[in-house]
Order: C-alpha cells, then structure tokens, then sequence
C-alpha cells in the first residue's frame, strides 16, 4: 500500500506545522491553485509505513552483501551518531570559517590522512561522489593538456573491464573512447594498449585491482607507456579496499585519482547514495584541483577558493560536498588507525581468496583462476548454463530466499554469466562457510529442482519482476483517483486558518 | 583489529583452504617494489569512547549560532521521525536497489518520492534524485542541449545563485556549451525583460528560471517561460521546494508549463550540515523523459500479479550504455530522498504550505523592523518569498563580524559576487525563527552600527 493510499483529507500532524500565518504579500498571479499531491496521515501512519518499508529492505545490517565492486562493508554505528552532533548538522555552509574550526580541522585531517593512504601530493574533498570525483579527475586531465597549449590530445582509454562511468565520463569531458581488450589472465592486454596510445592519448583510466577481481600485474609498465605518450594516468578508486596500506596509487605512477568513501571508508550506502569521492592528485595537477580545499595556516583552518588556485578547473557543488559523509569517513578512519589501515586489505583479500578456493571446491567455475583474488572474484556459470539452463540471474534470485544479497550479476560485461563475488573484511569465517553451503545447494537444485531455482525469489516480499513491463509501459509516479483540491485566494494568501490543538 | 571478526584459529584454518602460509602471500603478485612502507601522516587508532570525546569537544568548539543566513541552504524544523527511520539499518546500509525483490523498502520509497516531486513541481516525472541542486541544474542544461539538437548555447539570469552559474560552466564547458548571463532589473531585483530583448534574434537551447531567484525575489516566471518557449528553446526552472507549497508550480508556468524542473531539496528535511549531504531534484515533462539523467523508478507487477518496483527505463543510464549515456551520473542521493519523503509524509500539503508560508511572513516581519534602522534598506521592490537583500549603512564584512562576536550570522555578504551592490547582505528568516529572535538581531545590529 502507498503512503497516499493511507491519506484521509484533512488529516495532519498539528504538532509538525507553524500554528498560523500571517498576512502575505504575494501576487495572486504567483500562487499555486491547487494542493500539492502529497499524503495527508498522522505521525504514527507515517512512522508505521516507512518502518515497515525498510522491513522489505536487505542490508549490510541485516544480511550478508558479497556484491562485487561495491565493498559493502560494516558501517560502524558511531560514524553516524559522531556525525550527527547537534552542532555539526546546524552548521550553517555559508557561516564564517571561524565559526566551524572544529569542523574544518576534522576536514584537513581527513585531507591529510587520504593524501598518505594513497600517496598523493594534493587532495580535494569536493566531489560529491565516485562518478563525479571522475569527471573532476578528466576535467582536470584536459586542463592540464590545454594549460601547455596541447589540444591535439581528443582520446580517453578505457579497458572493456571498466565500470560504465569510466567511458561516461570521458565523453562527458568532451573526449572519444577508445576501448581495448583484456588478456586471459584478466590483465590489460599490453599488445592492445601499444597500439591505443598515441599522440591523440590524453589519458588512460585505470581501476587497480580491476573489476576482475586480480591486480594488474603490468601496471608500471602501463604508466611509462602512457606517460611516455604524453597523457596522464586515472586510477578509479573502486576497488581501492583491496590495496588499501598495501600500494599507493601514487607510486604505481597515477596523476589522479578518486576514493569511493562508501566502499573503502566505510559511509553509508544508503540504499543508494550519497556517495563521496575525494580526488587526490600528483604534483604536476596541484593547480587544477576543484575548490575550495582546507588549507592549516598559523593555527587556523580556513578554505582555499579559486582565487588562490586560479586555474582550478572550478566547483562542483553548491557548497563543499559531502560534509557529512566526509564527517562519518574521517571518524572510520581515527577509529582504524595506521595499524588498523592496512589490516583492511589483508583480511578482505583473506576473505575472498578464502570464499574463492571454498566455492572452487564446491565445484563452482572460476574465471581467473590462476590468479589471487584481490578482494573480490569471479565465478563464471557458462557451463552450468549449457548444462542445466540456469543462469547468474537465477542463482542470484535463488540466494535471495537463502538469505544472502546476491553478488553482482553480468558484470564485468566480458565474462559470460559472471557473478563477482566481494566479501568485505567485516565478514566473519562462520558468515562465509554458510554461504558457501547455500551456493552449494543451488548448484545441487540446479541439477534437481531447476524450475524451483528459475521461478525464485519464492520469500521476498515480491516474487520475480516484470523489468519489461515497466519499461514499456512506465507508471512513474502514482496518479490521485481525481480529487482535486482547490484553494481559493483567501484561504492561500491571508486566512490560514489558526488551529487550536486539543 | 577494528571491525575484523577473525581469530586467529580461523585465519589459520582460512589459510590452510587457501593453501597459503601467511596473509602476506596473498599479496605476491604485486611487484614488490611497490609496496608501501608505512603510513607516517595517520595517526595510531581511537577507540570509540575516545574518537566521541574528540568529536564532542570540535562540535562544542563550533557550537551554535542565530543564523539568519539562507543563499541556498535554509534552516527549518525537522520532524524528530525522518531521521530516527532514515538511519535505521534497513535504509542506512542497503545497496542502490538493483536486486528489486529484496529492495522494495527503498524501491517503493523512491516512488513516492517521485510522485511528491512531480506533483509539487507540477511535471510529469520525476528522477529518483540528483548530487544537489546546482549539479541538478547543470544535468538539466545538458538534457535541453542534447534535446534541442540545433542550438548549444544556454541563458542564465545573474538572478540565478552565482555558485550554481559557476557549478555549470564547470560541468558544461567541456562539451562546447555556451553559457549566457542575462542581466537583472536594479529596481525590482528580478530577471532583466530589456536584457532578455538585448540578447536578440540568435538561437538558444534553453533559458534557466529561478522561482525565488538568488536574492530571495519572486520572478514573473509567465513572461520568461513565454519569452524562452516562443523562440523554440525550453524553460527550465529552478526552485526551492518550500516555496512550491505555495507557488505556481513550474509544469504551470507561461501556457505549455516550464520544460524542466530542478532545485536543491535540501530544504525538505536535510539538516544544514556544513552544506552536505543533500539532494537535487529533477522533474520534466513527459516528451523529455528519455533524456533526463539519473535513476528512475517504475511500478510494475511480479509473476503473481503483484504490484513490485523497479528500476526502469536504464537504457539511459551508463551502466547499460556506457559512452552513450545521458549522463555518467550513477548515484542518487537516496539515504537524503529518504529523509525528504518522511518528511513531506508528516507536514503533508497543508504542513508544508504553513511552514513555507510562516518563512514568508517571518521575513516580511523582520524586513519591516530592520528598515526602521537608520540606513538599513531593502535593496528591491519585487516581491519576496523567505529572503531578501538589505544594504547597511556600514562595511557589510564588519558588521558580519561584529554580530558573529554576539552569536548572530547575520546574512551572506555579496560584495564577493555582486560588488556592484555595496554593502549589501542577504538575509533569511524562516519558520524557525521567533519574535524574540528578530527583535534579537534587530537590537544588535542597530547596536553594531551606532557603534562602528
């Protein structure tokens, strides 16, 4: 049932709006005839519908995530709670730096402690998430280009394996894609990048451990190709968890990058957003960073606009990004720790070579399978769908009534009936030996019961979806059965009634 | 180990599996030369009673202010319901809804959210959400360019928020848009009728209304779409939300509606924050539903007939069309759209219209005390919605000052985007603020000038 379902007119919560207005000024041209179709419910409807939609949710809080790319780890409850102090949230954007040193200083921390993890000169916490951390990051690749007169340079290269965001963005910033082919170890096939990059190269967008789920083994040699071209080098921070205190992106030889703070630092997703994705920069990017920046000076923390970096390539919000989300990173990080930093990596790559070699010995196909995993793995389905018809899709339906979140499905593109499997750090053994045990009887119903794999979810709180239907006939927003309200003049400029509340 | 569950047993057991001897072999095909020595900025970990100390003591450092500051993000009362539900696991830790069946929470969530937008900006649709609102805003001059197909040039009112002119140019200047600025009118504060004649007979995609405009003044948002459409470009109009519970909403403005509709949602619920976490909104007509960025959320039956949500209509999206997408967009803001959708489920339409319209009149009332100051004066004669430009008889930047040192912010100069004006300051007093308030920072800015 919708929220506008359970609307009565005339139904309010008196305790939720001002008591009465007073007189206003407002042409009558100017005003609105009718009453925004929005629901009219007590407080507790309200609070009792949207409780009980976050009850048809799955989350990190209530299941296990093994969804690659995506780093779904714990979201420790006092990032949000430290976040959410009083004064942090009535903090006005625009109010003097003076009034917010508390605020800032968490803020040039932050900077700080990013620029070490990933070894980078300079670090900008504006973007506001990880494909706009992208697009700042190219942007800034072709102002750098143009600064030295260098407009020849009109190509992004981009591997088949990369997220979609990565061509996106390119063609965004105003360049062409060239794609090229990954070997059959899951590098970047060197052959293919010889022969991409030229003096039309402006660039080379990297994820490093890539979307397949291995370390690119070649990526010094990548770097001096490119550079030796003329263009730069973008690591997509993506899977940044898997190397985190292990390699810096700075020293495998990237100009730029960015960090999705909601994989590897922990902030929340949401159920989809906000993100944030600081980018950091090596020095020769330093001036064309987005502003404004923290900057610490004689013991005051203040913000560094364009007019101190006057080549910066400008701002990307309204304000300064994320704060918030900025805010709940910067404690996840005090809380890890030099020590506990790099402990990341190694139990996420713990956890997923571990999962990998047990789903192996489950009989499950693995795609790379003379490579470590990073933090993240694929298993490939092909032949069980030659044999059984059931396909990444169905099993990952089937592991829906199981309990678990499904693993990413048909991604990477390359990699047929693919599900790329990321057991973040925070997973227990007991949590991953359970859900092995739940692959290994989809695979055996696969074999037996394959109707029951297709048909599923059987327990979700909707059964399969027609994806189809609500594309070719798209109900986007729900309709009122006609009632119209009016308001007349007076009622909308002057005699707001006033409301005694019994 | 923060937040790692493994003992010692289990790496071992964990290892044997793998058939590996130490962690560290899981790391051996990273050339060894690049790996990394130790991290010397980062300080030794917190526990958490020690990292809530250290946050306490910066929150307390910051403390609290009277802040009658607005310019795009607006102080109002948020209902103690949206963020007790909004931080619950179920919201606060999923994923973005691709897996449908066990997403339906968030799904049908946005759904509603979508069908709140639309109405209250009066289009057809509504995206599931952008970053903020001058993101949304450059989005929406994309989605006209890529519409209108002839013409790559958009018009913008100096009217319309300075920052978010900037944020555009920012994001549109690489794809060979040309960014136009119409002048205003120095008398009523609104977009300039005799600029928009200046610019002449040339040919543009789209002319970007703002409803109120930057300066906290009501524009005749008939005339500008009339004046866009009439020369075959789109309208598109930028919003505050709040002010919708009142206002002709853009899908009615001039006689075919405005084209698009974008705004900050900030005001919906959204804490103030330092300026983030908050959300854009996006809403158009139907005609132009194909090329409006971001994620979308359709209702649609299961195989037993059920009603269910989904993502829909993702040939648009990057992660289907990769270079050929509408935008590389790949977020929305949910955990925010969340909090907004509670929110407007508790004010519901007439909470809304009262909460906008006690800002207006608590803006009216403090205008009307400060302009007995010797000197002080509203600086346009349009008419307001929640905000307005005052000029001092004093250097703005001062006076500021002055009234930090008693605990009052007390408006945005803009002398760093309108020198022209002098020492003006915009000022914003919404329903949050008392008599008391006012009176409060009438005494002490009539004290601050006598003084300086």
């Amino acid at each position: 049932m919708l929220i506008f379902e359970h609307s009565r007119p005339g139904r309010r919560n008196y305790s939720q709006s001002p008591k009465a207005a007073e007189a206003m000024d407002i042409p009558e041209k100017l005003l609105r005839k009718t009453l925004p179709l929005l629901p009219e419910v007590s407080e507790m409807d309200a609070v009792r519908h949207y409780t009980r939609l976050s009850q048809k949710n799955f989350s990190i809080d209530t299941h296990f995530y093994p969804l690659g790319s995506c780093t779904m780890k714990y979201n420790p409850r006092a990032c949000n709670s430290l976040a959410m102090l009083p004064q942090f949230l009535a903090r006005h954007p625009r109010s003097p730096e003076s009034t917010g040193q508390g605020f800032l200083a968490c803020m040039y921390e932050l900077q700080e402690i990013l620029k070490d993890v990933t070894g980078m000169a300079g670090v900008s916490l504006t973007p506001m998430a990880g494909a706009q951390g992208e697009l700042i990051g190219i942007a800034m690749i072709r102002a750098y280009h143009e600064s030295r007169g260098d407009t020849a340079r009109t190509e992004i290269i981009v591997p088949d394996a990369a997220h979609g965001t990565n061509p996106a963005t390119a063609v965004m910033c105003g360049y062409k894609v060239v794609e090229i082919a990954t070997d059959k170890e899951g590098n970047v096939d060197m052959a293919a990048l010889k022969a991409a990059v030229g003096p039309k190269t402006a660039g080379l967008m990297l994820t490093n451990p890539s979307t397949l789920g291995v370390f690119e083994e070649n990526v010094a040699e990548m770097s001096r190709i490119v550079h030796q071209a003329g263009g730069l080098l973008y690591y997509d921070g993506a899977n940044l968890n898997a190397i985190l205190g292990k390699v810096k992106p700075g020293d495998m030889g990237f100009d730029v990058i960015h960090i999705n703070l909601h994989k590897t630092f922990s902030t929340p997703h949401g159920g989809g957003g906000p993100g944030s994705a600081p980018v950091g920069v090596a020095p020769r990017l330093l001036p064309f960073m987005p502003v404004p920046i923290v900057a610490f000076e004689n013991g005051t923390y203040r913000w560094q606009t364009e007019k101190e970096i006057p080549q910066s390539i400008g701002r990307l919000s309204a304000h300064m990004g994320n704060a918030g989300v900025l805010l709940r990173a910067y404690v996840y990080v005090r809380l890890l720790g030099a020590e506990g930093m790099h402990r990341v990596a190694e139990f996420a790559a713990l956890n997923a070579n571990y999962l990998m070699a047990e789903l192996r010995k489950a009989g499950f196909e693995i795609a790379y399978p003379n490579r470590r995993a990073s933090h993240e793995f694929i298993v490939t389905l092909k032949d069980l769908k030659e044999k059984t018809g059931i396909t990444a899709m169905n099993l990952a339906k089937r592991l829906l009534d199981k309990g678990y979140h499904a693993p990413t499905t048909y991604f990477p593109l390359l990699v047929p009936e693919c599900l790329l499997i990321e057991p973040a750090e925070t997973e227990s053994k007991e949590t991953l030996d359970a859900f092995v045990t739940a692959m290994k009887e989809i695979l055996e119903e696969a074999h037996t019961q394959p109707d029951l794999v297709k048909n599923a979810p059987h327990t979700t709180p909707v059964r399969r979806l027609d994806d189809v239907k609500a594309a070719r006939e798209p109900d986007l927003a729900w309709k009122a059965p006609t009632r119209n309200i009016s308001v007349t003049r007076t009622e909308t400029l002057t005699a707001i009634p006033s409301v005694s509340v019994a | 180990m923060p937040f790692i569950p493994h003992t010692e047993e289990d790496i071992q057991a964990m290892l044997a599996s793998i058939g590996a001897n130490s962690i560290d072999e899981l790391f051996d095909e990273i050339p060894p030369a690049l790996k990394t020595g130790s991290l010397k900025r980062v300080p030794p970990g917190l526990s958490e009673m020690e990292i809530s100390r250290l946050m306490l003591e910066r929150a307390e450092q910051d403390g609290r202010y009277l802040n009658f500051i607005g310019a795009g993000a607006y102080e109002h009362h948020i209902p103690a319901a949206v963020w007790q539900i909004a931080t619950r696991g179920e919201f606060y830790s999923s994923y973005t809804p691709y897996q449908a069946e066990a997403s339906q929470g968030t799904l049908q969530l946005l759904y509603e959210y979508q069908t709140m937008m639309a109405s209250l900006t009066g289009m057809d649709v509504s995206n599931a959400s952008m970053y903020d609102g001058a993101s949304a805003l450059a989005e929406a001059a994309l989605m006209a360019v890529r519409s209108h197909r002839t013409s790559r040039r958009i018009l913008i009112p100096q009217t319309v928020h300075p920052v978010y002119r900037s944020v555009v140019r920012a994001i549109v200047k690489n794809q060979g848009i040309e960014v136009v600025e119409i002048p205003y009118d120095k008398l009523s504060g609104q977009t300039s009728l005799d600029g928009l004649k200046n610019f002449g007979s040339e040919e543009f995609a789209a002319l970007v209304i703002p409803q109120p405009n930057f300066f906290g003044v009501l524009e005749d948002v008939d005339t500008l779409t009339h004046w866009a459409q009439s020369r075959d470009a789109f309208a598109i109009a930028v919003v505050n939300p709040m002010a919708l519970a009142m206002l002709t909403p853009p899908g009615e403005w001039g006689e075919k509606g405005a084209d698009i509709a974008v705004g900050e949602g900030q005001p919906l619920g959204i804490p103030l924050s330092s300026g983030g976490p908050y959300f854009g909104f996006m809403a158009c007509k139907q005609p132009l539903v194909r090329q409006m960025p971001g994620r979308i959320i359709g209702r649609t039956t299961d195989q037993e007939g059920s009603d269910g949500f989904v993502l829909t209509l993702q040939a648009r999206e990057q992660h289907i069309r990769r270079s050929k997408a509408t935008s590389n967009i790949c977020t929305n803001q949910g955990l925010m759209v969340t909090a907004a959708t509670i929110y407007l489920a508790l004010l519901g339409p007439e909470g809304l219209r009262r909460t906008a319209a006690q800002s207006h009149a608590n803006t009216a009332a403090l205008l009307e005390k400060l302009e007995r100051l010797k000197g002080v004066k509203r600086m346009f004669n349009g008419p307001l919605f929640h905000e307005a430009v005052i000029s001092l008889p004093r250097p703005a930047a001062s006076v500021l000052q002055a009234l930090e040192a008693r605990r009052i912010l007390g408006g945005l100069n803009l002398r760093e985007y309108y020198p022209e004006l002098g020492d003006a300051v915009l000022v914003c007093a919404t329903e949050t603020k008392t008599s008391a308030d006012m009176e409060n920072y009438v005494t002490q800015l009539g004290d601050v000038i006598r003084n300086s």
